[in-house]
């Protein structure tokens, strides 16, 4: 009877009487949210358009904040070094689909998520030996990004909303404006959508398959350098982002993992529920239920919706 | 010339459902069972033994039982660390409160209690499939690695954490804890390995292995054909934890001594994985090759600059490791797809036919 209590009227009790802790919760979880939407996104750009489970997407994001900081070091101006990382992101994804998507055409699906992760070993070993394997500072101030915070009373105590966290959400919002734009209006996008759709009639009205997994792993090239960019802002540039970069699974499975928009609510639903649940749950528990709340929601939300949110219907037949 | 199966004749069913219908095959395998079980004791030293051998064993085991679950039945499977840890844990609950009873009935056991908790994290596979399952073992990795933290009494409240592993003896002489002899613990787990791979093999030869195959070939045909899903997806789940959690207890008993629950992180399920598809998948003698490949592979790169006296920095080493086999890793699935037991094949095939091409 106690334990019913502590689950299920005490923490609604403490979000009652202090609202200021509650909000800067929802803001926390908002927070990270948008950066696992922002790797889940990486994740379906490629899985729509070449049915590639990419599990790089993570170390693409540390290789490219890497990159940028690495630059940076070596004496090149920041913005110089931000449109060089641009041109090594598009090399990789030129050299991703040349060495070995393009070998692997047509293998099953375990053998290309396989060969991806050969890629992630590739990218964490190059990573090491060119930058070092030591945490570095992201140049936030060089990139003009905000910083320090946002403090204002109010709900009976004070809420301090970082102001970088704010600006990662608007150039969040930004992008993926961007790309609804670009995958509906231009000529490229409807080609993207054309072999998300089907692969075999894609090529059969002329689309290079070859190109639009160049554009592909490139446009996902750029949402990871954002990410990095934003996540190295708030904490570091380091390997153990890519351990962090797992919880963008979740985010899938939650959304589906065909939809954009599903990437995004996911993201916000997974980065929401972990932070609230660890902070009014967790301590029934022992704390640190955070590293594995989120695959608990989704394979929750799986049992009942087996293609996630938005994903589209599975349709089996024999 | 001498793998050549002309004039061996089938004069019953028996010896035509024979797991090796080849005599040069029958040979070929007590060769090797002699140079394991005699040969290696005789020559081998405590750095064979320790850092090649007993872990190349236990990874096969580890792999063994993962491919019975993605390559045989079809189901991807992201939570083999975790699975592992369970059996480890299970046996050190078990060999604490129950001292008296034999450790190897105990490491055997532990698997009981793994195949127990895969078979409930297996559940979700009746509804979803692929990756979408695979992001479903993840919750049970990350759940249990949380629990092997978090639960002192997993670990007998040990104060640093870890496991530690206790002395057995095994008619007077010690096998686990560490006054055991790294030739005893190598027989120990070679006997194990040996006797749950014939296990294996029988299983996948027999009426539960094709099941699992018309499974993990179309699972929808395969219930229309008249077998139970549930079942047999739950069975295969179940299985495949048994060999990974006897996998888990032996590295922890029989190879570490003592370990931490990172050790069970999800690093080892990639790991296992790739073992099971480099050596190929929906084969018993690729988990081997596989095993090997991957484990041997990073050994091997870290000692080669040694002997040609290179100098190179060891973290540098480290680094160029990763390079290395990430494009090895690329590189095999390019040249073989269907992993290294097709080429093994195709080797005998070559033999077979030799000195003509075809």
């Amino acid at each position: 009877m106690d334990l019913l209590y502590k689950i299920f009227i005490d923490p609604f009790v403490q979000m009652g009487t202090a609202p200021d802790l509650l909000v800067q919760t929802l803001w926390d979880g908002l927070v990270s949210g948008v950066l696992y939407s922002l790797i889940a996104l990486g994740f379906v750009l490629i899985f729509k358009a070449s049915g590639v489970f990419n599990f790089a997407q993570g170390i693409m994001v540390v290789f490219a904040a890497l990159t940028l900081v690495g630059l940076h070091q070596h004496g090149v101006p920041a913005f110089l070094a931000l449109g060089l990382t641009v041109v090594v992101m598009f090399l990789l994804a030129l050299g991703v689909e040349r060495l070995i998507l393009r070998p692997l055409v047509n293998q099953s699906d375990i053998i290309l998520f396989m060969a991806t992760f050969g890629l992630t070993y590739l990218l964490i070993g190059l990573g090491q030996l060119v930058f070092g394997g030591d945490p570095k500072v992201m140049i936030a101030e060089e990139l003009y990004l905000p910083r320090g915070a946002i403090e204002f009373k109010g709900l009976g105590g004070f809420v301090s909303l970082q102001k970088i966290d704010i600006a990662a959400a608007i150039i969040a919002s930004i992008m993926v404006a961007v790309l609804a734009v670009f995958f509906q209006r231009t000529r490229i996008g409807r080609a993207l959508r054309a072999v998300a759709d089907s692969h075999q009639a894609a090529l059969s009205v002329g689309i290079s398959l070859e190109q639009i997994w160049v554009i592909v792993w490139f446009t996902a090239g750029v949402v990871a350098l954002t990410t990095g960019i934003m996540w190295g802002a708030r904490s570091e540039v380091s390997f153990s982002l890519q351990i962090i970069a797992l919880k963008a699974l979740p985010v899938l499975i939650l959304g589906g993992f065909t939809s954009i928009p599903g990437a995004i609510i996911g993201g916000l639903i997974i980065g929401i529920g972990e932070k609230l649940g660890e902070f009014y749950w967790g301590p029934l528990l022992g704390g640190g239920i955070e590293s594995w709340l989120a695959y608990v929601i989704a394979l929750g939300f799986l049992v009942v919706r087996p293609q996630g949110l938005f994903g589209e219907k599975i349709i089996e037949r024999i | 010339m001498l793998y050549r199966e002309v004039g061996q004749y089938k004069t019953n069913y028996a010896a035509d459902m024979a797991v090796f219908p080849i005599l040069q095959d029958r040979i070929g395998i007590a060769v090797i069972l002699l140079v394991a079980f005699v040969v290696i004791p005789l020559i081998g030293h405590d750095f064979l033994l320790n850092t090649v051998l007993i872990p190349f064993l236990i990874f096969s085991l580890a792999a063994i039982g993962l491919n019975l679950l993605t390559g045989y039945a079809g189901l991807l499977s992201l939570g083999t660390g975790a699975f592992m840890g369970v059996g480890a844990y299970a046996c050190l609950k078990l060999t604490t409160i129950f001292p008296h009873v034999n450790i190897v009935i105990w490491i055997l056991a532990s698997g009981l209690f793994s195949a127990a908790v895969g078979a409930l994290f297996g559940l979700p596979s009746l509804r979803i499939k692929g990756f979408y399952l695979a992001v479903a073992t993840l919750a049970a990795q990350f759940f249990l690695e949380w629990c092997f933290i978090r639960v002192p009494w997993l670990f007998n409240y040990s104060v640093s954490g870890a496991i530690e592993v206790p002395l057995r003896k095994l008619a007077g002489v010690p096998i686990t804890g560490p006054t055991a002899t790294s030739l005893t613990r190598y027989l120990v787990v070679l006997s194990i390995v040996v006797m749950m791979t014939w296990f294996a093999s029988n299983l996948v030869h027999g009426r539960i292995g094709r099941m699992w195959m018309s499974v993990r070939d179309m699972d929808l045909a395969a219930e229309l054909v008249g077998i139970r899903l549930l079942r047999t997806k739950l069975l295969a789940f179940a299985v495949s934890s048994f060999y990974c959690g006897v996998a888990g207890a032996m590295m922890v008993f029989l190879w570490y001594g003592g370990a931490e629950a990172d050790v069970f992180a999800i690093d080892q399920s990639f790991l296992v994985l790739f073992m099971v598809i480099i050596g190929g998948l929906g084969t018993l003698i690729g988990s081997f090759f596989g095993a090997a490949l991957i484990y041997i592979l990073p050994i091997a790169l870290r000692a080669i600059p040694q002997a040609f006296g290179l100098p190179i920095r060891p973290a540098a080493a480290e680094q160029l490791t990763f390079v290395i086999v990430g494009v090895l890793i690329i590189v095999f699935l390019i040249l073989e797809p269907n992993g290294l037991a097709r080429l093994w094949q195709i080797g005998k095939q070559k033999l077979r036919v030799w000195p003509f091409p075809y």
